[in-house]
C-alpha cells in the first residue's frame, strides 16, 4: 500500500468518527437546552465549544450563546476546522485520494454526507438541528457499516484505526469538560442540574442503556466517569478504544510485517488501563489523568504515522 | 442544422419512418411515456452525482463539481457498419504509431519530402527531448481516442485523433451501467457488445508492453491529484484494473529505476499510465516550475526500465497541421488508401488552398493550426461580416497558420428536450488499444451531444451531453472485440 494511501485511509477515520462526534454533541446539547427541568441555556452550548476546543475560536466570532448560533458555528460554519462540514470536507478530501481503496458503498456514505450540507445556509430551529445531526449520525454509521463489509486487510485496518484513536481522545474531552467547567457555582454535585449534564454526558456516547445494564445503581457521576474510562464493554470508553488501538495495530503488523514503537506504546498502555481504578483516578486528579491520557494519545497518533511512513 | 441531417435512428424520415433496423427501438421509445424516460435519465443522474462520477471546472471550488447530462436514448451501431468502422480505426492508428516512431527514429517520411520538415520541427508538440528514445517494444500510441463525425449513412470522418492522454472511457463504461439499470428491456430486445472488458484490455495492454521479462510487471495510473477535472476517471481505470493510483509525490527515481513508495517500503514499478502531459512529468526535462512530476522519470524511460504510457512527444501525431497530412501519412505507412477519411482540409499554407479558402470564407471553418478550445477560429455560416473580413486579413498575413475545413451536417440522435424528443447532433470517441501483441478495439466508446436545439457544440464543459453508445452484436454470436495484428 502507498504510503500516502495509508494516511489518508487514517485521516478519513479520523474525520468521520469526530464529524459523528460532533453531529452527537449537537443533539445532546439541543436535548440538554430543551428538556431539562431547568433549561441549561447558555452554559449547555458553552460547554459543547469547550469539548470541541472551539470556545476561543467562538468567542472571537462575537455571536451570543444561544442554540441557533453555537449549533450553526459547531455543524454549518466553514471559518473553524471543528465543524461537521469542515470534518466531513476533510473526509472527502482524503476518501477521494485513496478512492481506489474503498468499496463504492464507503465512498458513496461520505459523499453523500457531505451533500447534506450544501447549500445550506442555516440549521433552522431545533427540530431541523436535530433533524440535520441525525442524518449525519445515519450517514457515518452507513459509513461505518460499508467498513465492516470491505476486504478485511490494511485499507480496513488503517480506517479503523484512525476511528479508535480519534474515538479515545473524544471521549477523553468529554470527561474533562464535564468534570471542571459545567457546573454553574451556585448548583450542588449531584443536584438536578449536574444529573442532566452526567446523563447528556451518555446520551452524547450513546450508553443510557449500557449505564443501566451494567449499574444497578441510580445515576452516579463515580459509576458515569468509570463506565467511560474503564469498561471493555463500552465502545467509546477509554479502555475499549485503546484495546482496538492494540488490536487493529497487531492485525497491520501481521499482514504487513510492520510492527514497533506504536505497538509497544499501545500495548503498554492497554496494561496500564487494566490495572486502573475509578476510584484512584479520582482522588489523584481526573483532570490530570485526561490531560495525560489525551497527551499520550496525540503521542500514538505520532508514533502510527512513522511506523506506517505517512507522507 | 438539425433539418436536413442524417438521423441515426430516424435517417431522413423523422420518428414515423426510422431506419428499418432500428423499428424496434424507434418502437421503444414512441410507447415509453416521455415523462418515464425522463424519470429513468433523472434517475440515472442522481446515481452519477451520487457516485461521484463528476468532473471538476478549473478554478472553482468543490462545490462546483458538475455532473455531464446523460441522454437515454442510446446511440446504435450496426454491426456491420462498426465493423466497417474498426478496419479504418485500426489501420490510423497503426499509422500513428508508424509516424511516430519515424519522427523520432529515421525521419523517413521527411526525407521523402512527403511532409514539409519544419511542420515537425517548429511544432510545439515536437519534443526534441525524447528524439532516439525508442519506447519498449516499440509502442507509442498505446490509447487513441479517435474523434468522428458521421454526415450519412456511410460516411464517417475523423475529425481529430488524440493520442496523448484521451478521457471519456470512463463515461462509457458508466453510460453502459446506467442504461442496463435503467432500461434493462433494452438489452433483451437487442444483442449489444458489451465494453466491460475494456478495463481488462488496457491492464493487458499495459503488461505486455512492460520492459524487460518480468512476468508480473507493477503497473500503476499517475494522476496529478483529485483537482485534476479527469480524476474520477483516473480512480475509475485504477479500481478497476486493481492497480495503484498515484501522484508524483508517490515516486521516486533512483538510479534510472522508478520506485513507489509504500508503507512496507519501496517498490519497482514497471509501467506507468501517466494522466499527465508531457510538459509536467519531468522538471529535469520539461517544465523546471511542475511540481507534478517526478524528477529522473524522462532518464529512468530513457534507460528503457519503464513504459511511460502514451509515450511522452505523441503530441506531434494529433496535431491540427499534422492532421491534414493523415491520408499520406496512413498510405506511406500501410501502402494503401485510408480506410477513415479525413474531413477534407485546406491547407492555407498551399497558395491555391488559400485561394479558395479566400473565395468560400462563409461556408468554411477555419482554425488556427495551434488553436484549441474553440479559440482563433471562424465559423463562416454564422461568423458577421466584420469577422471575416478580420479573418481575410489575418489569413493574407499568416497563412501558414491556418487550415480550414467545410461546415459538416453532423449527424444527430433523438434526443430528450424539453418539449420531448428531438434530434441532436453528436459526435463519438471509440477507444482503441495498442500493445506489444496488435490493435484492439473495444465495442463502443463516447456519444457525446449537443443539448441545444441546432448546436454543433458537443464540449462537455460548453454544456454538452454524452450518450451510451451500443454496438449490435451479429447473428453468429457475441464477439467481445475485433482485433487485428499490428501488420
Amino acid at each position: 500500500m502507498l504510503s500516502r494511501t495509508a494516511a489518508a485511509l487514517y485521516w478519513l477515520g479520523r474525520y468521520v468518527e469526530r464529524a459523528d462526534f460532533i453531529a452527537r454533541l449537537v443533539e445532546a446539547t439541543v436535548r440538554l437546552d430543551a428538556l431539562s427541568a431547568r433549561p441549561a441555556g447558555e452554559a449547555a452550548w458553552q460547554s459543547a465549544l469547550a469539548v470541541t476546543y472551539t470556545d476561543k475560536a467562538f468567542a472571537a466570532t462575537g455571536q451570543s450563546f444561544t442554540q441557533s448560533h453555537v449549533a450553526r458555528f459547531l455543524t454549518l460554519d466553514t471559518s473553524h476546522p471543528g465543524s461537521i462540514i469542515r470534518c466531513l470536507e476533510m473526509a472527502r478530501h482524503n476518501a477521494r485520494a485513496v478512492r481506489t481503496a474503498l468499496t463504492r458503498e464507503a465512498w458513496t456514505a461520505i459523499n453523500r454526507a457531505w451533500w447534506l450540507f450544501q447549500n445550506r445556509a442555516s440549521t433552522g430551529g431545533a427540530t431541523q438541528t436535530l433533524n440535520l445531526v441525525e442524518q449525519v449520525k445515519g450517514e457515518t454509521r452507513g459509513f461505518e457499516g460499508s467498513i465492516h463489509r470491505m476486504m478485511r486487510n490494511e485499507a480496513t485496518w488503517l480506517i479503523q484505526l484512525g476511528a479508535a484513536i480519534e474515538r479515545a481522545d473524544n471521549t477523553a474531552r468529554l470527561v474533562d469538560v464535564k468534570y471542571h467547567l459545567l457546573l454553574p457555582e451556585d448548583e450542588a454535585v449531584g443536584g438536578v442540574v449536574d444529573r442532566d449534564q452526567w446523563t447528556t454526558i451518555l446520551q452524547t456516547v450513546s450508553a443510557v442503556t449500557a449505564y443501566r445494564w451494567l449499574y444497578s445503581d441510580g445515576l452516579q457521576p463515580a459509576n458515569v466517569i468509570d463506565l467511560l474510562i474503564s469498561r471493555f464493554e463500552l465502545p467509546r470508553s477509554l479502555a475499549a478504544c485503546v484495546e482496538e488501538a492494540v488490536q487493529l495495530l497487531s492485525q497491520l503488523a501481521k499482514r504487513t510485517g510492520l510492527q514497533g514503537e506504536a505497538d509497544r506504546m499501545a500495548r503498554a498502555r492497554m496494561a496500564r488501563m487494566q490495572k486502573t481504578r475509578t476510584s484512584e483516578v479520582i482522588v489523584s486528579g481526573l483532570h490530570e489523568y485526561l490531560e495525560a491520557f489525551i497527551r499520550e494519545n496525540a503521542m500514538l497518533d505520532a508514533a502510527i504515522a512513522r511506523q506506517f511512513r505517512f507522507i | 442544422m438539425a433539418a436536413g441531417a442524417f438521423d441515426e435512428i430516424w435517417g431522413h424520415g423523422g420518428p414515423e419512418a426510422p431506419r428499418p433496423e432500428f423499428a424496434a427501438l424507434s418502437q421503444w421509445v414512441a410507447d415509453t411515456p416521455a415523462s418515464e424516460l425522463q424519470r429513468r435519465q433523472q434517475s440515472a443522474e442522481a446515481a452519477f452525482r451520487q457516485l461521484g462520477i463528476t468532473f471538476a471546472v478549473y478554478g472553482d471550488s468543490d462545490a462546483a463539481e458538475r455532473i455531464i447530462p446523460f441522454d437515454i436514448v442510446p446511440r446504435v451501431f450496426l454491426h456491420h457498419e462498426w465493423a466497417r468502422l474498426c478496419e479504418g480505426l485500426v489501420q490510423r492508428t497503426q499509422a500513428l504509431n508508424a509516424f511516430l516512431e519515424d519522427i523520432y527514429g529515421e525521419r523517413r517520411i521527411l526525407k521523402e519530402g512527403l511532409i514539409p520538415p519544419e511542420l515537425v520541427y517548429r511544432n510545439e508538440q515536437y519534443r526534441p527531448e525524447v528524439a532516439g528514445i525508442r519506447p519498449p517494444h516499440g509502442v507509442w500510441a498505446h490509447i487513441c481516442g479517435i474523434d468522428l463525425v458521421r454526415v450519412g449513412p456511410d460516411e464517417f470522418y475523423v475529425l481529430e485523433d488524440n493520442a496523448r492522454t484521451p478521457s471519456g472511457v470512463s463515461y462509457m463504461l458508466e453510460n453502459r451501467e446506467a442504461m442496463l439499470r435503467l432500461c434493462p428491456e433494452l438489452f433483451r430486445d437487442f444483442r449489444v457488445a458489451p465494453v466491460d472488458s475494456y478495463p481488462d484490455m488496457l491492464l493487458e495492454t499495459m503488461r505486455s508492453v512492460a520492459p524487460g521479462n518480468n512476468p508480473k510487471p507493477v503497473c500503476v495510473v499517475l494522476t496529478p491529484g483529485h483537482f485534476n477535472s479527469a480524476y474520477y476517471e483516473h480512480s475509475f481505470l485504477a479500481d478497476s484494473m486493481g492497480i495503484e493510483l498515484v501522484e508524483a509525490a508517490d515516486l521516486v527515481v533512483d538510479d534510472d529505476i522508478v520506485w513507489v513508495q509504500t508503507i512496507a517500503g519501496r517498490v519497482k514499478v514497471d509501467v506507468i499510465y501517466r494522466r499527465i502531459d508531457d510538459e509536467y512529468l519531468d522538471p529535469l526535462t520539461f517544465r523546471p516550475d511542475s511540481m507534478l512530476g517526478v524528477p529522473g522519470l524522462i532518464a529512468a524511460y530513457r534507460a528503457g526500465n519503464v513504459a511511460l504510457i502514451n509515450a511522452p512527444g505523441n503530441g506531434i501525431a494529433d496535431d491540427k497541421a499534422i492532421y491534414s497530412y493523415m491520408p499520406e501519412i496512413v498510405k506511406f505507412y500501410s501502402g494503401g488508401e485510408a480506410k477513415l477519411p479525413n474531413v477534407e482540409t485546406f491547407r492555407c499554407r498551399e497558395p491555391q488552398a488559400l485561394k479558395y479558402v479566400l473565395d468560400n470564407l462563409e461556408q468554411l471553418v477555419v482554425k488556427l493550426v495551434d488553436g484549441s478550445g474553440g479559440y482563433g477560429m471562424l465559423v463562416g455560416p454564422t461568423a458577421t461580416k466584420a469577422q471575416i473580413a478580420d479573418f481575410r486579413a489575418a489569413l493574407i498575413a499568416e497563412p501558414h497558420r491556418y487550415i480550414a475545413q467545410p461546415t459538416l451536417a453532423l449527424s444527430t440522435v433523438p434526443t430528450m428536450a424539453d418539449s420531448g424528443l428531438a434530434p441532436r447532433h453528436v459526435d463519438f470517441r471509440p477507444f482503441v488499444l495498442t500493445g506489444s501483441d496488435g490493435v484492439h478495439v473495444v465495442p463502443g466508446g463516447l456519444t457525446r451531444v449537443a443539448l441545444r436545439e441546432g448546436s454543433l457544440v458537443v464540449n462537455s464543459s460548453q454544456g454538452g451531453g454524452t450518450k451510451d453508445s451500443f454496438v449490435l452484436m451479429d447473428d453468429r454470436g457475441p464477439s467481445q472485440s475485433q482485433s487485428q495484428g499490428q501488420g
